[in-house]
């Protein structure tokens, strides 16, 4: 935090009738036994009424954290939210008391996690864990709840929707399982979906049905989803915005179309060549291993740019300070002195 | 579900099995002779000898012998005690009843002990009252029975002297002040089994917490917007129970153990002091049957432990 | 993976820059944290050395019978004070620890050595083989031990103290019994290591080089099941401890002359009202050797076994 770093603080002025979410100068670090983990450092974003924005980067750069911090999921401690505001239709979230937060998680934000096998409980029916959220957030009774969650199975398209709603997790396929997970993150039709990977742990041909359904959920019910994932391939398809990480911090944001024509940053450029072309993609995860080296330690940064080791047009000014948060042109923001 | 629990029945049949030959094989292998002290009975002919141990069986193959015993065994045909001059099976059913109520007080206290501070103390990992629950039940469960029977002799009947220290059957009175007298006398030995066991669960179930409460399922609860309560309860401790029917039901055998011990020290006449009793007089017949049966009855827990699980865990049963 | 993030930043921050240390360094820094097992392992220390050593200082005979001084509490002459027969009972924890610890050092051993040699043959063979030995392992887990114990001691004691004597005899059999009643969590634990080892680089890489099974399992696979066998190990000591001790107390366990620390418990027991110091040295002294054993043992799961909890 005594670097001199300077993302946008675009507190209030932004908070328009438009935007949902605006997330500014987030900083959530971790205590380990060898110091503060920063593994959120000064990140700003948004998400306006619904839309779709892809948060993109390397397994560690914060995003899903980022993307927990938003319904304060993560565990404090041994987490910290250091500094920064999260303005959910314009209230800051940060300072909510734990019964206030709980009005707002799947009420008003649902959350689809990347491990399907791993995010139900495996002692109770699906239908129980469905209606458990209509009743705690909608009134429901047990039979009302029971009728409900049937019908969020039949609309992600699970067959036989009536009988599989007392069938237990165990009995669902992976990809059956996270329909579930997402028929229950929208079960009270929030205004914004989290989706923390919700493909990457499921096969091909599973991945592509899980984001129809998404794209087709997010029509029908009007709302806003902030899809976080490492897959360039799957921020094309659906986003219309995209938001590049790196190392706890915002790299690069920019309208999805503008991106990928004219990527700014070093490090969003490597990930676009990294994309594996079409006539291959369908067989291989959008690895990100063509770019050398890995991600800096979080736990003692760098001072100047944290790409600044990996780059390739590194200059000697990039160690020296992180490089602001700049627009290049309207949408398009890039913290890279190039 | 009824054909998981068949399935445990048809599975608990060979470990009967199992540990009905560990006995014989024991009983066969010992040295000594029940007609020891005829043989060297010089007024008994070597021909009436030698037809009485036919008559026993004693000259048969040793298949033979093992499937007779058993037959035997299982038909609660245990043999006639040599000191109280009274059929075995008898003498077990009246000590019996005492040993399963001393047992079962104890195993309740020790659950309502483990499971409140166990969960509490994994929901608070590292707190305070972490760190002192987790060395009390250190203590505790190194503290071996015998002398934290001692100890509460030594405060609560002679230092204090509020609670008797030998077991009494033969309480007179009736009603009220009768039953309180019994209440009495069982405060100490439910106490001592109960204390101990209830420290060894608490480090099971505060273990089988924390493994469940990092686990997704509950970050998903909580992305519900459920109270930290509800997660608590119907997210992490149904599930952390899964683990702790297996822990319980594999530390059946010490219970018996701890029970034998505390009958012991409390003179409580359960089977477990009958044991020992039995064991100083040589009263053979009653020490076969008293380890057969808490054989038996380990093993019944263990199949009510493995129904329980079934029961628990939907993964198992559904199939 | 939502939850795996949260339980562990650093794993997903990179690796923090320590500086390499060997695997010994490594054990001894994280068992030195846990404060209460390096207090335990002193105080065990204390408690081994005094058993060991401290006949050569306290010289008082075991069994000098001396009845001006019967029951006497704490004194200078007697520390511990004197039993019924007013010998000294500080003589006699100090030569009773001895066995007592011994019982439970054997023991362990039998214990370790019958559970490596189950769980590895079961974890070479596969199959039916492992099938029968992790059901006979399951068998033996469900065994009520203390009836058991008692039975075999009653069946067997005269027969082995007319081979051996009466002590070499019962301390034969104890630590055989007690032993075999203790092998099954290490044959599990060396079992599961086998099955967990057996697909690891090192050693597909090491029988890719050609090396013999009997090699393999001595130089690769042993020494990393090492660090839980020696947690399970240490438990044991304090298992048998509590086993002899329950015996002696129950009666049936060393001959009267052999003051074990139970045998002091169980004679001390009818003299509760007027000697409680009788029966709270020895009490205690079991006590504190099993408690700092089970703290020891702790630690050191924490610095050689970290994953597993229980």
């Amino acid at each position: 935090m005594t670097e001199g770093m300077t993302a946008e603080r675009d507190t209030g002025a932004a908070a328009t009738a438009r935007r949902l979410l605006e997330i500014a100068n987030l900083k959530v670090h971790f205590r380990t036994d060898d110091g503060w983990v920063r593994a959120v450092d000064g990140v700003s974003l948004g998400v306006d009424r619904g839309e779709t924005l892809g948060v993109v980067g390397e397994s560690g750069c914060g995003k899903t954290v980022t993307a927990m911090t938003v319904l304060k999921l993560i565990a404090m401690p041994p987490g910290k939210i250091v500094d920064g505001t999260i303005h959910w239709q314009g209230r800051d979230i940060v300072p909510l008391t734990p019964a206030e937060m709980r009005s707002i998680r799947s009420k008003e934000i649902g959350i689809v996690f990347q491990e399907p096998m791993t995010s139900l409980n495996p002692v109770y029916t699906v239908g129980e864990q469905i209606a458990e959220t209509l009743r705690l957030h909608e009134g429901l009774g047990k039979r009302a709840a029971m009728d409900r969650a049937a019908e969020m199975l039949k609309l992600v398209h699970i067959p036989n929707p009536s009988r599989r709603v007392n069938d237990y997790p165990h009995q669902f396929s992976g990809g059956m399982r996270q329909r579930v997970m997402i028929a229950m993150a929208l079960s009270c039709s929030p205004k914004l979906l989290i989706a923390d990977e919700p493909t990457t742990a499921l096969d091909v041909t599973i991945q592509a049905q899980i984001l129809e359904i998404m794209v087709e959920m997010k029509e029908r019910l009007g709302m806003a989803v902030m899809l976080i994932t490492h897959a360039m391939g799957v921020v094309a398809e659906t986003a219309q915005r995209v938001v590049v990480m790196y190392a706890g911090k915002v790299a690069e944001e920019a309208p999805v179309g503008e991106l990928f024509a004219n990527p700014r940053h070093p490090y969003t450029q490597g990930l676009i060549r990294s994309i594996p072309r079409i006539d291959t993609a369908a067989t291989h995860k959008v690895r990100l291993e063509a770019i050398p080296g890995s991600v800096p330690s979080l736990l003692d940064p760098p001072k100047g740019c944290r790409f600044a080791a990996r780059c390739r047009f590194v200059m000697p000014e990039c160690l020296d300070a992180q490089p602001p948060l700049r627009e290049v042109s309207p949408g398009h923001k890039v913290a890279c002195i190039l | 579900m009824t054909q998981y629990v068949l399935r445990r029945l048809l599975i608990a049949i060979p470990s009967l099995l199992g540990i009905s030959v560990i006995l014989f094989t024991v009983l066969a292998l010992a040295p000594g002779d029940p007609f020891e002290e005829l043989a060297t009975n010089p007024a008994v002919p070597p021909d009436v000898r030698a037809a009485l141990r036919a008559s026993l069986g004693l000259d048969d193959p040793v298949h033979v012998r093992y499937f007779n015993w058993l037959f035997a065994m299982l038909r609660g045909d245990w043999g006639y005690s040599f000191v109280s001059r009274i059929d075995v099976d008898d003498l077990i059913l009246q000590r019996l009843p005492t040993t399963l109520i001393v047992i079962g007080s104890s195993q309740i206290l020790a659950l309502m002990i483990a499971l409140p501070v166990g969960v509490y103390a994994a929901t608070r990992p590292y707190s305070i009252f972490d760190q002192i629950a987790n060395t009390l039940a250190f203590i505790g469960f190194s503290l071996p029975t015998f002398f934290t029977g001692i100890l509460f002799i030594l405060f609560f009947s002679i230092y204090l002297d509020w609670l008797p220290f030998v077991y009494r059957s033969d309480i007179p009175g009736s009603g009220l002040p009768w039953f309180w007298e019994h209440v009495k006398q069982s405060i100490m030995p439910i106490a001592v089994l109960g204390l101990f066991q209830g420290a060894a669960w608490t480090r099971f179930v505060r273990s089988a917490v924390l493994d469940v409460i990092r686990l997704d399922y509950v970050t998903t609860a909580r992305a519900k917007g459920l109270a930290e309560r509800v997660i608590t309860i119907k997210h992490v401790m149904r599930n952390a129970l899964i683990p702790v029917v297996t822990l319980v039901a594999l530390s059946m055998p010490a219970v018996f153990g701890g029970a034998i011990v505390t009958e012991q020290i409390f003179r409580v006449p359960g089977i477990g002091s009958l044991l020992i009793t039995a064991i100083l007089a040589n009263d053979t017949p009653v020490i076969m049957a008293v380890t057969f049966v808490v054989s038996i009855l380990v093993i019944l827990f263990n199949l009510l432990a493995d129904v329980l699980y079934g029961w628990l865990d939907p993964r198992i049963s559904y199939r | 993976m939502a939850g795996s993030t949260l339980a562990s930043p650093t794993a997903s921050a990179g690796a923090p820059a320590r500086k390499p240390v060997s695997p010994g360094l490594e054990a001894w820094r994280r068992f030195r944290k846990h404060r209460l097992a390096v207090a335990s392992a002193v105080v065990l220390s204390v408690v081994v050395l005094a058993v060991l050593f401290g006949p050569l200082f306290w010289t008082v005979a075991i069994d000098e019978i001396d009845f001006s001084a019967t029951l006497e509490g704490p004194s200078w002459a007697h520390p511990f004070g004197t039993d019924d027969l007013g010998q000294d009972l500080l003589a006699r924890m100090l030569y009773g620890g001895r066995i007592s610890l011994a019982v439970g050092f054997a023991a362990m051993a039998v214990a370790v050595f019958v559970g490596i040699l189950v769980g590895a043959v079961a974890g070479i063979s596969r199959g039916s083989v492992d099938a029968a030995l992790m059901w006979l392992t399951d068998l033996f887990l469900s065994l009520p031990q203390l009836p058991l114990l008692l039975l075999i001691i009653y069946l067997f004691r005269d027969t082995l103290r007319e081979w051996v004597g009466p002590e070499m005899g019962v301390f034969i059999l104890i630590v055989l019994v007690i032993g075999s009643f203790g092998w099954m969590p290490v044959a599990r634990l060396v079992r599961a290591q086998f099955f967990s080892l057996r697909e690891k680089e090192f050693v597909e890489a090491a029988r890719a080089l050609g090396a013999s099974t009997p090699r393999l399992v001595i130089r690769h696979i042993l020494p990393n099941a090492l660090g839980p066998v020696i947690v399970a190990g240490t438990i044991d000591v304090a298992a048998a401890i509590i086993a002899e001790s329950t015996l002696s107390f129950l009666g049936l366990g060393f001959p009267p002359d052999i003051p074990t620390w139970g045998r002091l418990l169980f004679d001390a027991r009818d003299h509760l009202d007027f000697a409680p110091h009788w029966a709270l040295f020895p009490g205690g002294a079991i006590f504190l050797t099993v408690l700092t054993i089970n703290f020891v043992g702790d630690g050191l799961r924490d610095a050689l076994d970290p994953r597993r909890v229980l």
